[in-house]
């Protein structure tokens, strides 16, 4: 019987195989990911106009919103491949996980230092106990008890059981951090700028430049996760060989 | 260098602030991507050496 053509997901599952394919396919990301990010902010920086009631702080925009787009959407592939860790037990799953942590915390990093350094001439406050800005910052709390609980524990597979739990914990923040705006009015935070709704999506002018630039973070988040994610494959192969030393 | 008037330094910060994170993040991983690498080719040669 002819084996079937189509190559299933799990296939690269096996870490050989992720890292034969992610040899590949990381160089086209990665160029792709700096020609829209390059693309996305010089568009945005230097030709769009002032908003006239943000002036030029609007220019912000391209870095807060796909800043903020990606620490929350980091935390959230981070959960599906934690629910992979726990259903089907495969390591590389549990590693980019462990790998997309620190792309998704400077992330939320940014989006919060530039949400600060606009709120300040905007707001009158570089901070305010708003319900988005709250739950975002119980996001990066998380994101750095999830980094700080991978390099606690020793055994990889007890490391990745906990960190898969915390990070279904985490979720709960990951998504009120994304629909906070919706259901709270109360908050300082204005609603999404993407929306389907005409009236409350950023104009046009602003709106291109915008989609550009998001999507070179996705991509520049995605290029960065394969290649910690091949970094933490191979470390996991160090560890094992050396115990394996150690023991003869 | 387009007019920011009075937001030029809170323009720049930010931009300033995001492009320096993005750039560490990027430096620490390719940095950390090949030294590992040549951490377990180093192993892996001493194991097939040490049969």
């Amino acid at each position: 019987m002819k084996e079937p053509r189509v190559t299933s997901l799990w296939t690269y599952a096996n870490p050989k195989k992720f890292i034969e394919t992610t040899d590949k396919v990381l160089p086209w990301v990665a160029t792709l990911a700096l020609i829209c990010l390059v693309t996305g902010l010089i568009w945005g920086f230097f030709f769009t106009p002032d908003d006239y009631r943000q002036g030029a702080t609007v220019k912000i925009i391209y870095i807060h919103v796909p800043s903020a787009l990606m620490a929350i959407n980091a935390w959230l592939m981070m959960l599906v491949a934690s629910l992979v860790w726990i259903v089907r037990r495969h390591h590389v799953s549990a590693l980019a996980a462990r790998a997309a942590a620190p792309v998704g915390l400077v992330m939320t990093l940014i989006a919060l230092a530039t949400g600060a350094i606009w709120g300040q001439p905007m707001w009158g406050t570089w901070w305010a106990w708003d319900p988005r800005l709250t739950s975002f910052l119980v996001l990066t709390l998380f994101y750095f008890g999830y980094i700080a609980l991978w390099a606690a524990i020793e055994n990889d597979d007890t490391a990745a059981d906990l960190t898969s739990i915390l990070c279904l914990v985490g979720s709960v923040f990951a998504v009120l951090s994304r629909y906070a705006v919706n259901f709270w009015n109360q908050g300082l935070h204005q609603g999404a700028s993407l929306s389907l709704d005409e009236k409350e999506n950023v104009a046009d002018v602003f709106y291109h430049p915008l989609l550009v630039s998001i999507a070179g973070f996705v991509l520049l988040f995605i290029a960065l996760v394969l290649l910690r994610t091949r970094t933490e494959i191979r470390a996991r192969r160090t560890r094992a060989l050396l115990a394996r030393e150690r023991m003869n | 260098m387009p007019d920011l008037g009075k937001y030029a330094d809170t323009v720049l910060a930010a931009y300033a602030v995001s492009l320096a994170l993005i750039l560490g993040l990027v430096l620490v991983s390719v940095i950390r991507s090949s030294r590992v690498k040549k951490q377990l080719e180093a192993i892996d040669k001493k194991v097939k050496s040490d049969g």
